[in-house]
């Protein structure tokens, strides 16, 4: 005999189907009670109230069985395991519980399953519409092994609450469901009338049987499923299998690409924060520290690249702000098919622009660097890479009023709230992180619902609200719902924090009716936040939220259990534990294979390619200088402010790298990105290299010392071996270089599968580097200042043509293998760069990149309209169009006023330096080459074909 | 000189204007909250700085007007205060009537930032009192709705009254009527401008003495 059977549910209302229940078991215990559950008076479903439901379940049982309000009582959803102990303590044991076939399909989802069944016996009755065979598939799991389990077949009294509502609502009679009484209480007080009381349950996917389609539709392979499975001890629900989904994809897992990550050096003197959190941090000395980091937003901006582009900007924003640093800037590397000859990509190119300045330019941070390279290989798979930066407290010292601590991305503290703030949850960008993981097709056109839509106001107010909480001390831990929205953050904090988080998403804001748990916890929806802070200081969060007009709730808490529970109005709708989602996604050790065009591509033999004549350069440089490639980006960058915020020392476009002073501090530093995926293509190591130089350098050339590093690995397909070989090849020159130059990387992101159906892109490793100033001297720029000046070329020119941009506008051909880079001169370049700008030896310094010589003098005579005139001689070895175009690394031009040759020279000379001319007061470029006159021109018309040829080919002038 | 950066909700160059006037100017400067009903006592000079006011959703400024803290901006200014909009504090100031003329999305219809010539058309007030008329001085403009227009009574109004401020000299960058950049109003203390004066660790520092009034 059991001491008592308890009968929870919401008894909404209580009909006769529950007390024909009860007779029907009463005989197994001593007592009957009934147990009415607790509803979240928050919950998104209107609902009778609590005091008329217990009025109705008294009416109901006049005294022939019990009930018992401790449930309701205790103002929160109770565990069926507390409300056990509550009642043993009361009656003692064994107790039974009883519970209809629906809840019963969901109890091994519950709080301590093991445990329930061990010391309770389990009552199962059928209910309208529910499958016993369902509930006899799941005996058979191991979980209900020895447990006692009775099922009541008999399903006479086919009754529903939800049939007795809409009979009241229709007006029907509905006498013959309920009690007399109850009935009359129903009519008395008008229940049920209006439509919403109903409470008509929306289609639940997590009822949903999954299949081996639903499977492969949510990117996850049958092995991935097994696993799932394993960690779990039992099959997903739906809603689990969505949250797997996006957190197993490549863009949250890296399952392709960890192995290779490792071999980044990622510690050194100023990395306080390495790659694993929102963002990695450095630590720039006198209590200041910088945080940056670089992502991808490629197939959203793809597919939609207005609104793809400017939520890539919303995105890497926050992950700035999510540990607590003020983005002072940004910076954004996009490449796209060629804008010559194809509208597509003209289209993309101009959205994706606008997309990044209209955001960027609201939420008052400014994009001051970044490059853009059009090939025919991004031809619809554009790539738009986003890189923000910051600054926050190194320790606990303010350091101005504009800045404040470092904040984690961490869940920690048994009970201490978690805080959902900024804008509701809609249906967009549902499986955005799975979607940026899958190739590009035509369907992908019809995935619209996937891109998201950006609010920049709504980031200016959490950004501005997130800084001012910061400040107060209350917050414990801080995350963005990027990719995979609240799935990814709650886990990955709950993962880092070592603990466990609870939520209840009928207290998630909702932007859209009937949204299911899956939806609310896959949701991409754009600005919003988790807060966890100390328990008991939820008030003074809310204040400063509300003092922004941020609209925040506390939505659950942290958990001792390590588990990632995620209730619906009570109803477990997700059980996970947070490090499977996180730390226990498969790893890949992909095979690589070099592909096999490759050797053939890598053949150029220089004798096929006829040199330029003397009399030709000048039609080669006006090519080159209005190729979209080399040609100013001052139509992007025009359409971004660049200024705001007063940090930006040096505009775009006159310096090699972005300079910034840092408002209230002594600090300056230098950003910039580069990425040559045409190199990459040819040769990924050398391309590696050249990718991670070129940035330092580009850093160096203002005088800032290159610290560290962030990166954005945009590749093809790694399931595919020359995909995955090209990737691998890459992280290792980009490794190399980043050991050599001192630059350890300190976050990043990978884009895997960018392939069209053209095929897979050129791989595009981005770097984006940070510069330190360690003198007080300005930041250098590219121009020449003062005639009479002498200019000097540093570095070592080889038949280099291979790759060149040369190569591609002049004979066509994208062929051969790149410049090759030595990492020991770069090395000793860039250090040699830097102290001639710190000894104030040198009037200007700029980088030879695409284009080379010409087109790096062309860009000196701009800003202060001079002129150059340069002799050059070679060895009769060297072709002239390798002098003159030629891309050979490790490179630079440098001004040198006339009293300080003798320092500069003395200086440089452990370097490979050469005099080649003069700064002169009239704007032009003359041209020698052993002593005949290649070009002699004004420059006036040499820069207006630079600046202005890539507004022609966009129609604006 | 005692100065007042109004912050709204989406305002972005409150801070660079409160850097502006007190560390490279040396007066004292404090922010206030849209909500407020009131200015600080003894406020000799108020900014609306530039950005998004409420994120610029409707119209450009078109929500700000309605701050609880504007009815206050209207009487400081009617009584003889000293007021300028910047950018998105210009739009603002149009929008509320406190000077005449509306701000248009500029016409090529893209957002524009980069240095611009600024030619001071009238030099006797407090904002321009230290530039010659004519002088050209360079300043950044940052906007995508900035073309000035206000109708044919109301320009010859303004040009018969000496309201104009600045014109762009040289290229127009916005499409303004008659390259209008800022305007007073008819008792020339109130300023409204499309170009940033607060910008000033750029290439120009002329710009920094329109903040400058006292």
């Amino acid at each position: 005999m059991l001491k008592a059977i308890l009968f929870g549910g919401s008894f909404d209302p209580i009909h006769l189907g529950h007390l024909h229940i009860a007779r029907s078991v009463k005989h197994m215990a001593e007592r009957v009670i009934f147990v009415p559950c607790y509803q979240n008076p928050l919950g998104k479903l209107p609902q009778t109230t609590v005091e008329a439901r217990i009025d109705m379940v008294n009416l109901a049982l006049e005294d022939e069985f019990a009930i018992s309000t401790w449930e309701i009582d205790q103002q929160k959803v109770s565990y069926t395991i507390d409300t056990i102990n509550h009642f043993e303590s009361e009656f003692g044991g064994p107790l039974g519980v009883l519970l209809g076939v629906d809840a019963f399909l969901e109890f091994p989802y519950w709080k301590d399953p093991r445990d329930i069944l061990k010391r309770v016996k389990i009552i199962v009755f059928n209910r309208p519409g529910q499958n016993l065979a369902q509930v006899d598939e799941l005996l058979k799991q191991p979980l209900f092994e020895g447990a006692d389990v009775e099922i009541i077949r008999d399903s006479s009294l086919n009754i529903s609450s939800t049939q007795l509502k809409i009979f009241a609502y229709l007006g029907e009679e509905i006498d013959p469901f309920t009690t007399p009484k109850v009935a009359a209480y129903i009519k008395d007080r008008k229940l049920y009338a209006r439509k919403e009381d109903l409470n008509v349950q929306r289609k639940d996917p997590s009822m949903t049987a999954i299949t081996a389609e639903i499977i492969e539709s949510h990117g996850l392979t049958q092995d991935e499923y097994k696993r799932v499975n394993q960690l779990l001890g039992r099959e997903p629900n739906m809603t689990e299998l969505g949250m797997f989904s996006v957190l197993w994809s490549e863009h949250c897992s890296y399952k392709n690409s960890k192995p290779l990550l490792k071999r980044y050096p990622t510690t050194g003197t100023y990395v306080l924060q390495g790659p694993g959190e929102n963002a990695g941090i450095v630590d720039i000395g006198d209590g200041v520290a910088v945080s940056f980091k670089i992502e991808s937003h490629n197939h959203p901006s793809a597919i939609e690249p207005y609104q793809g582009a400017a939520t890539g900007a919303g995105g890497i924003i926050r992950d700035i702000f999510a540990m607590g640093a003020r983005p002072i800037a940004c910076l954004d590397s996009l490449r796209f098919g060629e804008i010559k000859d194809s509208k597509d990509s003209r289209h993309l190119f101009e959205y994706v622009v606008k997309g990044i300045g209209d955001y960027g330019n609201c939420v008052g941070i400014p994009t001051v660097a970044g490059e853009v390279y059009f090939e025919d290989s991004y031809e619809g798979n554009c790539l738009v890479n986003a890189m923000c930066v910051g600054v926050v407290q190194s320790g606990d010292q303010p350091i101005g009023p504009l800045y404040g601590p470092i904040i984690k991305g961490v869940a920690t503290g048994v009970g201490n709230p978690i805080i959902y703030a900024g804008s509701s949850t809609g249906r967009d960008g549902i499986h955005g992180a799975t979607f940026a993981s899958v190739e590009l097709s035509d369907e992908s056109a019809e995935r619209k619902s996937s891109v998201q839509v950006g609010d920049p106001f709504q980031e200016k107010l959490l950004i501005e609200a997130c800084l001012e909480l910061l400040k107060t001390g209350v917050v414990v831990g801080l995350g963005d719902m990027g990719a995979a929205g609240l799935t990814s953050s709650l886990s990955e904090m709950a993962s880092r924090g070592a603990h466990g988080v609870e939520i209840d998403v009928a207290l998630v804001p909702q932007r859209e009716k009937n949204m299911t748990p899956y939806e609310i916890m896959l949701s991409e929806s754009q600005e919003r936040m988790v807060v966890v802070v100390q328990k008991g200081k939820e008030e003074e969060a809310y204040k400063i939220l509300r003092k922004w007009d941020i609209y925040a709730v506390t939505i659950g808490h942290v958990t001792d259990d390590g588990m990632f529970r995620v209730l619906e109005n009570g109803k477990v709708a997700a059980n996970i534990p947070a490090l499977a989602l996180t730390d226990d996604a498969p790893i890949y050790n992909r095979p690589a294979a070099e592909p096999t065009y490759l050797k053939a591509l890598q053949n150029l033999d220089l004798n096929t390619i006829p040199d330029i004549k003397p009399d030709e350069a000048e039609t080669v440089l006006r090519t080159l200088l209005a190729a979209p490639n080399i040609a100013s980006k001052k139509w992007v960058y025009e359409q971004y402010d660049h200024m705001v915020q007063l940090n930006t020392v040096v505009l775009p476009g006159r310096a090699d790298a972005a300079a910034l002073t840092i408002q209230d501090t002594n600090k300056r530093i230098a950003v910039k990105t580069d990425g040559n995926g045409r190199y990459c293509y040819l040769n990924p190591e050398m391309g590696g290299k050249i990718s991670v130089s070129e940035a330092a350098r580009n850093v160096a050339c203002t005088g800032a010392r290159p610290i560290a590093m962030t990166n954005c690995l945009n590749f093809g397909n790694p399931e595919k071996p020359e995909s995955f070989w090209q990737l691998e090849q890459a992280v290792n020159g980009m490794a190399e270089a980043c050991n050599v130059l001192g630059t350890p990387v300190i976050s990043g992101n990978v884009s895997l599968y960018n392939e069209s159906e053209k095929g897979a892109i050129y791989p595009t490793p981005v770097v984006g580097i940070l510069g330190l100033f360690e003198h007080d001297k300005a930041p250098m720029t590219m121009s020449f200042k003062k005639a009479g000046d002498k200019i000097y070329l540093i570095g070592e020119t080889l038949n280099e043509i291979g790759g060149s941009e040369y190569l591609k506008q002049i004979h066509h051909l994208v062929k051969g293998l790149p410049p090759r880079l030595d990492l020991n001169t770069e090395k000793i370049l860039q250090s040699a760069i830097i102290d001639l700008i710190k000894n104030d030896w040198v009037q200007s310094v700029h980088d030879l990149a695409d284009g080379g010589l010409l087109v790096a003098l062309v860009e000196s005579l701009d800003e202060n309209k001079l002129g150059a005139d340069i002799s050059l001689t070679r060895n009769a070895a060297l072709r002239l169009d390798a002098l003159l175009f030629g891309e050979s690394q490790s490179r630079v031009i440098v001004s040198v006023s006339s009293e300080k040759l003798a320092d500069f020279e003395a200086a440089t000379a452990h370097l490979p330096v050469s005099r080649i001319g003069q700064v002169v007061s009239h704007h032009g470029l003359t041209v020698n080459v052993d002593g005949a006159k290649v070009i002699s021109t004004s420059a006036n018309t040499l820069i207006d074909l630079y600046d202005n040829a890539i507004g022609h080919i966009m129609g604006h002038h | 000189m005692k100065v007042g950066v109004v912050v709204f909700p989406g305002s972005n160059c409150d801070m660079d204007c409160v850097h502006a006037v007190r560390d490279e100017l040396g007066h004292e400067a404090q922010t206030i909250w849209h909500d407020e009903t009131s200015l600080p006592a003894g406020l000799d000079f108020v900014i609306l700085p530039g950005g998004f006011s409420y994120g610029d959703y409707l119209r450009c400024g078109a929500i700000a007007k309605f701050a609880r803290l504007m009815p206050a901006i209207v009487d400081f200014a009617n009584a003889g205060g000293y007021v300028i909009g910047i950018c998105n504090g210009f739009q603002i100031l149009t929008e509320s009537g406190l000077l005449p003329g509306a701000l248009l999305r500029n016409k090529d219809q893209k957002f524009i930032c980069k240095d611009i010539d600024l030619k001071v058309i009238n030099s006797s007030t407090a904002f321009t009192r230290s530039y010659k008329k004519g002088q050209i001085i360079t300043v950044p403009i940052a906007h995508g709705e900035g073309r000035y227009h206000i109708d044919q009574i109301g320009l010859k109004k303004l040009e018969d009254n000496d309201q104009i401020a600045f014109t762009y000299s040289g290229n127009n960058p916005n499409g303004s009527l008659h390259s209008i950049a800022g305007v007073f109003n008819e008792k020339k203390n109130v300023l409204g401008l499309m170009p940033h004066p607060e910008r000033c660790n750029f290439r120009s520092r002329d710009s920094l003495r329109i903040l400058d009034i006292i």
